[in-house]
């Protein structure tokens, strides 16, 4: 008994101390509770939040880019595509099995599916076709009920809706590269696309928008839950351009099968009206994703569809340059516009003869004439006292050499050689003979049709400044309103009687029915009268043997090695609106390719009346004075 | 003595049922309401799949309970080491025929339930301790070879379930055994030279370890250091109690739960789940009414009179202690993860059975208090 009570004693005794170990634990446990529940539970709550609530961008809508008339040229097309939920439905192959009678699933597209079901969890929509047809889709909605788990989703893709007709100017969109990444999440979107030529590429933040979010709770396994909170973005801005939609048309249509390039534009504002270069690409394709045989025939093209010609093609101005070294000679004041020259068919200098596209020459000529005729000796001879660099000067201001500064990407500067410039590129002194060269438009001397335009526009409006542009709006309102081409009227400093002396010439080559060299160009309606200058431009060089034994014929040459043609010229004469420049590559002589497309795109611009809608009471009354024209024109 | 009258074998079963500690019994109703109501929450307020089941479990394990008190303590004293080579015997079977589940030897399967023997020798052992340091004086307690015979009969069952393996489980064996040593009047020095000993087995131990206890251990020394692997419960469940805060996120409210983000919330982590939906004050006070379990428990233990109870009832409240401290503080990152269920609440009829059972000779020990029993084994009265 005695021992018992003393176990017992003793037993109370470490029972009790095990106790208070047991409370020791109970309380740290509580400490515990303590530090995660109280102090840190702030950090563990934005945890908690993480781990259940996924931020999902939502795509913006692309901003539509129409003409100046505000007709749809780049829209984003609705994309049906059929989706299937493996979960919801009953048997996976058996609904596909259904659905295949319905519309054709091709083996590939079906694998592709089986595939995309096995990799993602049962919840995650698995595409099974693309791009349906609305026939198809209403076919599937009709059968919904024996199709459970299979639903139609829309989704967006941008669609040109001309094609090669507008590829150089509006660019095309496509998914996005590596290297384009700027840590916007928006741009890892999968499927997201971004301009990356021509006006997509200018405007594209504006077309873009700005994201929208959706908040959305996910269970552990990905599931979404229920949706929290939805922004919807901004979806991206309207861009009108400055085409005229109708005659981009016309052109990319006349210039079918030859490399040319056909730049119209608006010789007050630099609105460009057209802008074509053929051949051209199908930018829809690009946003389709080419296949390596299509973008091999695209690269291996002689024609270089993929460059925009208008910009990017550099060309000798030829007989187009006539204008600018005329300018320069009457500004230095070497001549008068009466002074004449003999021209017998060619010029020596330095022991070198300097040839005129005509072998036996224009006799006695002025200004007038020479321009009239293109006489190439009369040039020789007013460059020769002119000098480089003054007709370098020259040509700079009337936006030759110099970069025009349209809103789109790749534009080349050309070439207008000075002094100077030779010997810093090449490190070689200049030649007088290289200024007879120059004269004629020849030589070192590259321009593109872009600056061609533009420096016809000049002369057309007189001398007034002019930066071409190809953004009217951007949602609705001016780019840029510092550069609103109607607020700047910057001359250039040219004398007036000296313009009006060459515009007057430039009549004279298409309306002169007996000696003008595009005199078979004529636009014979009263008051769309144009005027212009052909040039020819020669790419290889003539020997003498082949001179003197007579210089072979285009046709008889290889493509490569033909003449480029060109045209530059403005309408109406009267009140000159249109100017234009046209090339075509390696397509012979100027009088006989290039004016009669600059004849047919100049009535055709005129007949639509392309710059149309202005605010300007004047620019309203003489549109119907010139449809009274046509009207008249018609009648008879 | 009036006590002594009413406190012999002789009573009757109606007495006996009015001595029984009726405020413990609703006690542990209580907790299991609780966890009733989790399991509801668990299954997105459905009582299946989980409560209804273990509601059924609970009803037939509070009869098993009851019936279990009713035995005169002496019967269970007198059949103690039977259990125990019974138990040991189960185990060995585990070892040549068990199923497996979850990578480890652990069932036996009876047709309608799969035992599982080694939730079984955690009652066995504590009887079998019990009776033999019923039997043994303080002298003999203080003499080393006395305690060969208990030290071995921890270690064939735990040297069993270690093999399974089953760390968890060998590890409540242990130190619920260590419990009874303690209180049976082991030398405190004793304890010192086998906390030193088991200190400087421990890289031996560690080769012994398998893959997945190995990187159980590693993964609680830092379990940032692979969030998405080995770490992800921990630090989810870590996450979710946090999360929780004071007064927690509601009823059915906790997102960590209901979004899946937490394992096994019907098991193991369960507490944490009760953290999240009633945050502190929920976790603390469940630890306040297991506490009030011990506390009764404790009680009931001091009053018997006899050393065989007395020891009984010290094994079982610290199986019952170690339950609960071991899955909490596991699921608050304090120890590495040990599949441990959180007693009366978590989902599962073993663990619930054992528990049970367990209190059931408890109460036996207080119905039979007063029975006083000679180290031999007779009644003394």
């Amino acid at each position: 008994m005695h021992r018992d009570t003393e176990r017992h004693k003793l037993f109370t005794r470490r029972a009790l101390m095990l106790a208070g170990g047991k409370s020791v634990l109970m309380a740290a446990l509580i400490g515990r509770m303590y530090y995660l529940q109280v102090i840190e539970a702030d950090r563990y709550r934005t945890l908690a939040d993480e781990n259940r609530i996924n931020l999902r961008l939502l795509a913006p809508r692309r901003g539509r880019i129409v003409d100046r008339f505000g007709l749809p040229v780049a829209d984003n097309q609705q994309n049906y595509r059929v989706l299937l939920i493996s979960e919801n439905t009953r048997d996976t192959e058996y609904t596909l099995d259904v659905l295949a009678q319905i519309i054709s699933i091709s083996p590939a597209e079906r694998r592709r599916t089986i595939r995309g079901i096995k990799r993602n969890r049962s919840f995650v929509p698995v595409t099974i076709r693309e791009n349906l047809g609305w026939q198809e889709v209403s076919r599937i909605e009709v059968n919904a009920p024996d199709l459970p788990g299979i639903f139609i989703d829309v989704g967006q893709s941008r669609s040109y809706l001309y094609g090669a007709d507008t590829a150089h100017v509006l660019g095309y969109v496509a998914a996005v590269s590596a290297k384009e990444l700027t840590g916007d999440p928006l741009l890892e979107l999968p499927g997201f696309r971004i301009g990356k030529a021509g006006i997509e590429k200018v405007h594209d933040k504006a077309l873009r928008g700005s994201s929208g979010s959706s908040q959305v709770e996910v269970n552990a396994f990905g599931r979404v839950i229920r949706e929290l909170s939805r922004n919807e973005g901004q979806p991206g801005a309207e861009v009108a351009v400055t085409l005229d939609l109708g005659l981009q048309r016309t052109i990319s249509k006349r210039l079918e099968g030859k490399s040319a390039s056909v730049v119209v534009i608006d010789v007050r504002t630099g609105d460009i009206l057209s802008m074509v270069s053929t051949p051209g690409y199908d930018p829809n394709a690009f946003n389709r994703g080419l296949k390596t045989a299509e973008w091999k025939s695209l690269t291996s093209n002689p024609m270089s569809p993929l460059i925009n010609k208008s910009i990017a093609g550099r060309y000798p101005p030829a007989s187009t340059f006539k204008m600018v070294v005329l300018l320069a000679a009457l500004e230095k004041g070497v001549i008068t516009p009466s002074t004449k020259f003999f021209c017998n068919g060619h010029i020596e200098l330095g022991g070198s003869k300097f040839h005129c596209w005509k072998k036996h020459g224009h006799g006695t000529v002025d200004a007038k004439m020479a321009i009239t005729q293109s006489c190439d000796v009369y040039f020789y001879e007013i460059a020769k006292r002119t000098g480089i660099d003054r007709i370098s000067a020259m040509a700079n201001r009337l936006g030759l050499g110099v970069k025009t500064g349209i809103d789109l990407p790749g534009e080349k500067t050309g070439l207008i050689p000075t002094k100077k410039w030779k010997r810093g590129a090449l490190d070689l002194p200049w030649h007088q003979g290289e200024t007879l060269h120059a004269g004629i438009g020849q030589g070192y001397v590259l321009a593109t049709p872009l600056q061609l335009a533009v420096m016809t526009a000049h002369i057309a409006n007189g001398g007034i400044s002019i930066t071409p542009r190809l953004t009217k709006f951007v949602n609705k309102q001016v780019a840029d309103k510092k550069n609103d081409p109607a607020l700047l009227q910057k001359s250039l400093g040219i004398n007036k009687a000296h313009m009006t002396l060459v515009q007057e010439s430039m009549s004279e080559v298409v309306n002169n029915r007996v000696i003008g060299t595009a005199k078979r160009s004529r636009i014979k309606e009263l008051g769309m009268e144009m005027a212009g200058k052909t040039g020819t431009a020669q790419v290889r060089r003539i020997s003498k043997v082949e001179r003197d034994r007579g210089v072979i014929k285009n046709k008889d040459l290889p493509w490569k090695e033909r003449d480029h043609a060109l045209f530059v010229g403005f309408a109406p004469i009267h009140d000159p609106r249109y100017a234009i420049a046209v090339v075509v590559e390696h397509g012979g002589a100027g009088s006989s390719v290039a004016a009669p497309i600059a004849h047919d795109v100049l009535v055709a611009a005129q007949r639509r009346n392309s710059i149309g809608t202005s605010a300007d009471t004047n620019d309203k009354n003489q549109r119907q004075h010139s449809v009274g024209i046509n009207k008249t024109i018609e009648s008879l | 003595m009036s006590r002594n009258a009413f406190n012999t074998p002789d009573l009757t079963v109606g007495q006996k049922l009015l001595h029984i500690h009726w405020l413990f019994v609703i006690l542990l109703c209580l907790t299991a309401s609780i966890g009733l109501s989790m399991l509801y929450s668990a299954a997105n307020g459905n009582l299946d799949p989980w409560a209804s089941r273990q509601f059924a479990r609970f009803c037939v394990g509070i009869i098993v309970m009851l019936a279990i008190a009713l035995i005169n303590i002496q019967i269970w004293m007198r059949y103690a080491y039977l259990f125990y080579l019974i138990t040991l015997g189960l185990l060995v079977i585990v070892e040549v025929a068990g199923n497996v589940g979850m990578g480890a030897q652990r069932w036996l399967s009876f047709g309608y339930f799969n035992l599982q023997p080694s939730e079984l020798m955690k009652i066995s052992l504590v009887l079998s301790l019990a009776r033999y340091f019923h039997g043994a004086s303080i002298d003999d307690v203080g003499r080393p070879t006395h305690l060969i015979v208990p030290l071995l009969m921890i270690a064939l069952p735990s040297a069993l379930v270690l093999r399974q393996p089953d760390l968890g489980t060998t590890l409540l064996l242990v130190m619920a055994s260590g419990a009874i040593f303690f209180t049976a009047g082991v030398r405190m020095w004793k304890f010192g030279v086998f906390f030193v000993a088991t200190i400087g087995a421990m890289p031996v131990g560690w080769q012994f370890l398998h893959e997945y206890q190995k990187l159980r251990v590693l993964t609680f020394l830092n379990p940032e250091s692979d969030p998405l692997g080995s770490g992800y419960h921990i630090i989810q469940s870590k996450i979710a109690l946090g999360s929780g805060g004071v007064f927690g996120k509601g009823f059915m409210q906790g997102t960590q739960g209901h979004l899946r983000f937490l394992p096994e919330m019907q098991t193991d982590f369960i507490f944490t789940m009760l953290a999240e939906e009633f945050g502190m004050m929920g976790g603390v006070g469940l630890l306040a009414l297991y506490g009030l379990i011990l506390v009764y428990g404790f009680a009931m233990t001091l009053r018997s009179r006899n050393q065989f109870g007395r020891l009984v009832g010290a094994g079982i409240t610290t199986t019952f202690f170690l339950y609960v401290f071991i899955n909490i503080a596991m699921v608050m990152g304090l120890i590495p993860v040990v599949g441990v269920p959180l007693p009366l609440i978590s989902y599962g009829g073993t663990a619930m059975m054992t528990l049970l059972i367990g209190f059931g000779l408890l109460l036996s020990v207080w119905v039979h208090r007063d029975i006083m029993i000679s180290r031999l084994g007779s009644n003394e009265v």
